[in-house]
């Protein structure tokens, strides 16, 4: 095993402080006009990684769609859309390597299908199944994390312990606003600062947690700020402009692969939809407040900027769509089948072996239900 | 190593921890303390300096974190090893156990194993002042998917804890607090039994005592006690609290067909509780008396001048095995 010292050297000797603020104003490359906005020290990324992340978008919106329609249909027990946070989902994992880890939460199954797990299987949390459907370890996806912030120190484990045997893995660890309040939050930040360990905590600010708005999470000037506390450089991006999470993100995961420690990113958004099906905004926005956001689509702007440079034409506009609908029909077969259950699961993965109690209780089920078969 | 050798239980662990350190390079120790001051009881003392601060080495202040870390680690092929410094203080790292570190297994139908040791120093008897000194392990029992276990000897302290190591599955290690410094012949090349196994550490038949960690040197001073007195008391040590040996347990009780549970804990929801009802339900026409318990009382742990009112003592076991309806049979 190669062991790597240096990731026990504290960060904090050598850090200026102003160098761990975010900027004042969220980083925006191209406006919601779909214009390019000149930044200093972040440059457009190249034109074939905003149509990858187009191509992206279009099947992560058909994704969201379509998922919502299966609640409907009674084919999924709940569906956390993402139906306007489509950029933050799909360019954080175009900035990762196939060696990088994920940390998606329940409203990141967007996020898991760009990542290339079939979307069949990265529904089997929200169809109502008890486990998370595809493999961690083959797709580096970590599965869906529902309580808050958890998951956060998970991540910095599995980048400790990549960092320890010296294997170049980068880990994105993705939690919404409301998460930051959690003292997980604060431990996961903490940790990572300390150990100096690759992660990037991804939070996608989208103003609410279920019905509480941002304000009564934090009265720091942004989530950006938190960072500062560990030591850990925070950053705001415009979290519907894909170029601008794209080079934000990018240079996040270049540094952590430098070995240069964990950064904060958070990305301005927008929960457009409802929290689930099971909620009613109703009760707590009203339709002004979510109007304006509806013209910062981020999908509209990437496709604005992109036809104005020549990027994409209607040909390759319709292939996306084609590829997305093929996703979509994928949806529709895979969860309108009932996947068999059997009662045998319930013990099996309890330990790896069954306790002798776990044994019996699987006996008197197999027996109740062989009565039940006689009868 | 000689054959047999007198050392104490924090001894025995540390040298588990030693030896599995060597044994493995996926096994890494962190926690409180644990680094160049070896453990506020010393348990791991030298292993940062033998093995580097990559392997054993101090976080930051907060167990959740600690838990949620070493849930990670494990998760990419490591074999931490983690210490919660006190009982009580375990309790910030309950959402990690409960719903993580217990269920990852379950949530990814095998594909993640979580293979780590959460130590906790654990239980009274030491004239610890408040939150030093809690019972904890009911809550931990009742979780499925963690193992539970409790030595209570040097040899079998090394033995279970190089056995939890080597689980696939997250153990929960309670080290009674109170026997970490008490010396006894252990020869640790021997093999100990599983986990999941009970053991009779004192034969006798007139009655068996079931305990568990601290409550086992007690149990075996009673028994010792009862046998001045021409009354022939079994102990059985559980050591596995989670998985339960019903197998020993029970054979144990049917050939004495009486019996005292013995646990520090409140007995109200309790593992003596447990223990009770499992072996009433399958050993009900063994019995010559209702089995009882001697446990802690339904309180927060006492202060020091009065944790002898509620211990489990010799003098309470024995005033409860007379009650077993000798008239009977």
């Amino acid at each position: 095993m190669v062991i790597v010292w240096q990731a026990f050297q504290n960060p904090c000797m050598t850090r200026d402080a102003a160098l761990l603020l975010p900027s004042t104003e969220p980083v925006t490359l191209i406006d919601p006009d779909g214009h390019p906005v000149p930044h200093v020290g972040h440059d457009l990324p190249d034109p074939q990684a905003l149509v990858g992340a187009y191509a992206a978008l279009i099947s992560a919106r058909r994704f969201n769609d379509q998922a919502n329609a299966l609640v409907r249909q009674g084919r999924l027990a709940v569906y956390p859309s993402s139906h306007g946070q489509e950029a933050c989902q799909v360019t954080c994992v175009q900035v990762l390597d196939d060696g990088d880890w994920l940390f998606p939460t329940y409203r990141d199954s967007a996020a898991i299908v760009a990542r290339g797990v079939d979307p069949v299987q990265a529904l089997t949390l929200l169809r109502g199944d008890w486990h998370s459907g595809y493999d961690p370890h083959a797709t580096r996806v970590a599965p869906q994390a529902t309580p808050l912030a958890t998951h956060l120190l998970h991540a910095v484990g599995v980048a400790h312990a990549a960092r320890l045997r010296g294997e170049p893995t980068v880990v994105m660890a993705l939690c919404g606003d409301g998460a930051t309040s959690e003292g997980d939050f604060h431990e996961a930040l903490n940790f990572a600062a300390v150990f100096r360990t690759p992660v990037i905590f991804f939070i996608q600010n989208n103003e609410y947690a279920i019905s509480v708005p941002l304000a009564r999470q934090t009265a720091a000037p942004s989530l950006a700020h938190k960072g500062i506390g560990y030591g850990v450089p925070g950053e705001r991006v415009d979290g519907n402009d894909v170029a601008a999470l794209l080079t934000v993100l990018g240079a996040a995961v270049a540094r952590a692969r430098a070995g240069e420690g964990p950064q904060l990113v958070e990305a301005h958004t927008y929960r457009v939809q409802a929290h689930t099906n099971a909620d009613d905004p109703g009760r707590y926005r009203s339709a002004d407040e979510v109007t304006p956001w509806l013209a910062r689509d981020p999908i509209l702007r990437l496709e604005t900027h992109l036809r104005g440079r020549g990027l994409l034409d209607d040909q390759t506009s319709s292939g996306y769509a084609e590829q997305a609908d093929q996703l979509a029909a994928r949806m529709r077969a895979g969860l309108g089948e009932d996947t068999p259950s059997d009662y045998r699961d319930l013990f099996a993965h309890v330990y790896a072996e069954p306790t002798p109690q776990l044994r019996e209780q699987q006996a008197l089920v197999a027996d109740e239900l062989s009565r039940e078969e006689a009868r | 190593m000689m054959p047999a050798e007198k050392l104490t239980m924090a001894a025995a662990l540390n040298r588990a921890m030693r030896d599995a350190l060597r044994a493995d390079p996926a096994v890494v120790v962190f926690g409180e303390d644990v680094g160049p001051l070896g453990g506020v009881f010393r348990v791991t003392d030298g292993l940062t300096a033998e093995f580097g601060d990559q392997r054993c080495f101090d976080t930051p202040l907060a167990e959740s974190g600690i838990l949620g870390m070493a849930i990670g680690m494990a998760m990419n092929g490591m074999r931490p090893v983690v210490e919660m410094q006190f009982d009580a203080f375990a309790y910030p790292a309950f959402e990690q156990l409960v719903s993580h570190a217990a269920k990852m297994r379950n949530r990814t139908r095998g594909r993640l194993e979580v293979p780590l040791v959460i130590r906790v120093p654990y239980a009274g008897g030491i004239g610890g002042v408040e939150h030093h000194c809690d019972s904890s392990e009911a809550y931990y029992a009742h979780t499925p998917g963690l193992h539970v276990v409790a030595p209570s000897d040097p040899a079998d302290a090394y033995g279970l804890l190089r056995k939890a190591i080597e689980s696939a599955d997250p153990v929960v290690f309670l080290e009674p607090k109170k026997l970490y410094f008490s010396k006894a012949e252990a020869d640790l090349t021997a093999p100990v039994p599983p986990i999941g196994k009970a053991v009779i550490r004192r034969p006798g038949t007139d009655a068996t005592l079931i305990a568990y960690g601290p409550a086992v040197p007690i149990a075996l001073e009673a028994a010792e006690a009862a046998a001045q007195e021409g009354r022939s008391l079994q102990v059985v040590d559980l050591r596995s609290i989670v998985p339960f040996d019903d197998e020993t347990v029970c054979a144990a009780v049917r050939s004495t067909g009486r019996a005292v549970v013995v646990a520090e804990a409140a007995g109200f929801a309790s593992v003596s509780s447990e223990v009770v009802a499992r072996v009433t339900e399958r050993c009900f026409h063994s019995l010559h008396a209702p089995i009882r318990r001697v446990t802690g009382f339904d309180i927060p742990y006492p202060p020091p001048k009065l944790e002898h009112v509620h211990l489990p003592s010799v003098d309470r076991i024995l005033d409860t095995v007379d009650e077993l309806q000798w008239e009977y049979a």
